[in-house]
């Protein structure tokens, strides 16, 4: 098939589809690639940088991000050198300075063998990951929420830092979060998130967990 | 010549640059008109604004024709001068021409002037002769020859092979062969259009060679648009351009607009039926809307943020369709390539670089704005051919090229002929040309903490090792430079430097650590004598100097103590002063002002 392409991962040889990412040939064969903004369900963007994979192609060996590399014919995969090491513990140094009671990043950096961290530590709960912006368009449809602001400023606000209009108040944003620190309150108008329902029984709410129900 | 200029019609043109209208060109003209309405002669004179000289530190530049007299630094006081005795009188105004001299008794020509005779002018071809706002003085400069050439007698593949010939390289700073990345977008199906896009998102402190070439020549770009779009098979363009560039942005919205009057844009052009529109998109100044994947987010109106690459834009990138990203001054040199040919253009420069390219010349530089040289040229000519050496006759320490994310290049390096791989191989890059010198009183961890606290500012926040190690690196030179820095600092930024680079999502975080592995690699003494020493050998960084009075040298004269904005400084006339170190605010005033070496900035030792 025309559409099939061989590439090398790790020594391994391997036929893929046109079209799929590096990250995701990977883990079909079984190899383990760190990622900290990667989720199935969204289209991936390479912000956090942790899947980086040495990649030789055409005679050129770059450090690519593997979830949003397609693979390409003859494409030979290394993930696990030196550099790689080297790159992916830095970033997870850098994570754990900007995040340090954040439990998938305390989590991740003991994985790759990182105890210590040469920086300020920051009080960030936030790594900017973008799952919850991404689901909230992709995923929900609206649109809520986005980057506000650059560099190490940047967060997640709903437009000029309001609560949102069009936010239906579904808390996919703080499932998906996976620091488990979204906080659906900045987005969604409490006055509405209390009055959604209308049933008889009662939920409870997911954020402030208090219970809720009908009027 | 000027002899004989009585009769003769004249044109007198004040350059119409940003530089030159900040130091009061609007009036120079204005004194102008007023002074030949009184001399009544202004029939015989034509008074223009425009023809941009990119003579910068001498503005407001007038050139008289003919006879090519140009005179700087000239002022509304000056112009009655120039009436009397050189538009009517026909006698030059020595006092007021430009060159190494001032008052040479022969008049210098654009030839004689160093700044001047070593350039070779492709992109700039019109510099300092045409009217901007005026397309029929860029048609009478071989303006619009090339597009209908491009038109009639070539296929689009005839126009890809000649600009491939000529070995047109980005001029952005990205150095990809134009040539190539024309022939993949055109061979990328795009069903529903394409697009070119001009890149004039320019942003590197000290560089305006985007933004000239669009104020004094903008139909250069919208024929060399034009021409590549042809080629390429797109049928709409995009020129990005930054808010505050509001001349550039005046001035080409009018270029695009009169030729469409001409035929030159829009449906059926010259009447070939080729249709071609440009639209012009306003940035908001973000620094990394220079890069092309993150300018075309913001055309979108999305976020102002890059990319992963591939694919590529060639391939899927504005809206999903097919597009071709070239900066200003590449766009620039298109015209020229189809009409004179690219073994004309590929003759100049070096073996993989060809052309010419634009410098802007800035910083502790005698002449200051902007150059165009053939590739290869090394940094002395340039320096001190061009430049006319640093300013003040100081030593020569070190030159920083391509803007915030280039190297520093130091003095043993300054025969290295100027190229893609030259200045790849010494640690630095191309970028869009800018070149910021450096004399002996700069400290260089003072200039990568300056680069690298920018880079931080304008980093776009996506990805890790951009946002969160330039900010650490920041950091870390903060405190070096703050007399507080560490054993192990060197390898901590020498490691981030490494993940930075490698791991980065765009050119931004790719490049960003230039400046500090450059500074390292050439200057780690001085990094080094602020880490171990607490000294900043160049005495730049407040924190490790301290000033005193030397007083067998002081001779009471009290110009320090009026310098003084702390009243730090006391002491009788006559008397050597005293200066209070509690309330020294480090400023440098007193040293400035003091004649006799008597204030000297000394460094404290720290063993």
């Amino acid at each position: 098939m025309s559409d099939t392409l061989s590439i090398r991962i790790d020594g391994r040889n391997r036929k893929a589809e046109k079209g799929r990412t590096i990250l995701e040939v990977a883990k079909e064969m079984g190899i383990e690639i760190p990622t900290l903004c990667y989720h199935e369900a969204l289209t991936p963007i390479g912000s956090c940088r942790l899947c980086v994979v040495e990649v030789k192609q055409g005679g050129r060996t770059r450090t690519m991000a593997s979830c949003v590399t397609p693979v390409a014919d003859g494409m030979v995969v290394r993930t696990e050198t030196k550099l790689v090491t080297e790159i992916r513990r830095m970033i997870i140094t850098l994570l754990l300075a900007r995040c340090p009671d954040i439990e998938i990043i305390r989590h991740k950096a003991k994985e790759l063998g990182v105890k210590t961290n040469p920086f300020p530590k920051g009080e960030e709960e936030c790594y900017l990951c973008g799952m919850c912006v991404r689901a909230c368009k992709e995923i929900v449809g609206v649109g809520a929420i986005g980057f506000a602001n650059r560099g190490p400023e940047s967060e997640v606000v709903p437009p000029f830092g309001q609560e949102s209009n069009v936010c239906v108040g579904c808390g996919t944003c703080t499932t998906i979060c996976p620091a488990r620190t979204f906080d659906l309150r900045k987005v969604f108008a409490r006055r509405s998130l209390h009055s959604v329902g209308g049933s008889k029984d009662t939920f409870r709410c997911i954020v402030c967990e208090t219970h809720y129900g009908s009027p | 010549m000027t002899k004989k200029s009585g009769r003769k019609q004249m044109t007198v043109s004040v350059c119409y640059g940003t530089c030159c209208v900040l130091n009061g060109a609007r009036e120079v003209k204005q004194a102008l008109e007023a002074s030949l309405g009184r001399h009544r002669v202004p029939g015989r004179v034509k008074v223009t604004g425009g023809r941009c000289n990119a003579y910068c530190n001498l503005g407001p530049v007038v050139t008289v024709e003919p006879g090519g007299t140009v005179y700087g630094k000239v002022t509304a006081g000056d112009v009655e001068e120039i009436v009397k005795k050189h538009l009517v009188g026909g006698k030059v105004v020595k006092r007021l021409t430009i060159g190494e001299k001032p008052g040479l008794d022969s008049l210098p020509s654009l030839s004689d002037i160093g700044f001047f005779k070593d350039q070779v002018l492709i992109a700039m071809r019109n510099r300092g002769r045409i009217d901007p706002d005026s397309i029929d003085d860029y048609i009478a400069n071989e303006g619009y020859l090339a597009l209908p050439k491009a038109l009639t007698e070539m296929k689009p593949e005839d126009i890809i092979d000649e600009v491939k010939k000529a070995g047109l390289r980005g001029r952005g700073g990205g150095g990809f062969p134009t040539g190539i990345k024309w022939g993949i977008c055109r061979k990328s199906p795009g069903p529903d259009g394409k697009y070119v896009i001009c890149n004039a998102d320019e942003g590197d402190p000290g560089a305006f060679m985007d933004r000239s070439l669009l104020e004094s020549d903008p139909h250069s770009v919208l024929e060399g648009m034009t021409i590549g779009a042809r080629a390429i098979g797109a049928d709409v363009g995009y020129i990005y351009v930054r808010e505050e560039y509001p001349l550039a942005l005046e001035r080409v919205t009018k270029a695009i607009e009169v030729a469409h009057e001409y035929g030159l844009l829009g449906e059926n052009i010259l009447g070939t039926g080729f249709n071609f529109e440009i639209n012009v998109v306003r940035g908001a100044g973000a620094f990394v809307c220079g890069e092309e994947t993150a300018l075309m987010a913001s055309i979108e109106g999305e976020q102002g943020r890059p990319r992963p690459r591939p694919p590529f834009p060639a391939e899927s990138g504005l809206w999903g369709k097919p597009t071709n990203v070239n900066n200003v001054e590449t766009w620039a040199n298109v015209a020229p390539i189809i009409l004179r040919g690219g073994d004309w253009y590929a003759s100049l420069g070096t073996e993989k670089s060809k052309g010419t390219k634009v410098f802007s010349l800035v910083g502790k530089i005698k002449n200051t704005g902007l150059i165009e040289v053939p590739m290869g040229t090394t940094l002395r000519q340039i320096i001190y051919d061009i430049g006319g050496g640093v300013l003040k006759d100081r030593e020569f320490k070190a030159v920083q090229s391509g803007g915030p994310s280039g190297g520093c290049i130091p003095t043993s390096l300054i025969d290295l002929p100027v190229d893609y791989e030259e200045l790849s191989k010494a640690g630095s890059i191309m970028g869009s040309g800018g070149l910021i010198v450096m004399d002996e009183d700069t400290c260089m961890v003072d200039v990568a903490h300056y680069f690298v606290a920018f880079l931080e500012e304008e980093s776009c926040g996506k990805c890790t090792p951009c946002r969160e190690g330039i900010r650490r690196m920041r950091e870390i030179l903060g405190r070096i430079v703050k007399g507080e820095g560490r054993r192990g600092d060197i390898d901590l930024l020498e490691s981030l430097a490494v993940t930075i680079k490698e791991a980065s999502l765009c050119g931004l975080g790719a490049t960003a650590p230039n400046p500090v592995l450059t500074t390292l690699k050439y200057f780690r003494d001085e990094y080094e004598a602020h880490i171990y020493k607490k000294r900043c050998p160049a005495k730049v960084c407040k924190a490790l100097i301290v000033y005193r009075v030397v007083a067998d040298k002081c001779t009471g004269c009290q110009r320090c103590v009026k310098a003084c904005p702390v009243g730090a400084l006391a002491g009788a006339r006559a008397q050597p002063h005293n200066l209070d170190q509690a309330k020294c605010i480090k400023c440098g005033a007193c040293y400035e002002v003091c004649k006799f070496d008597a204030i000297a900035g000394d460094a404290i030792y720290v063993e």
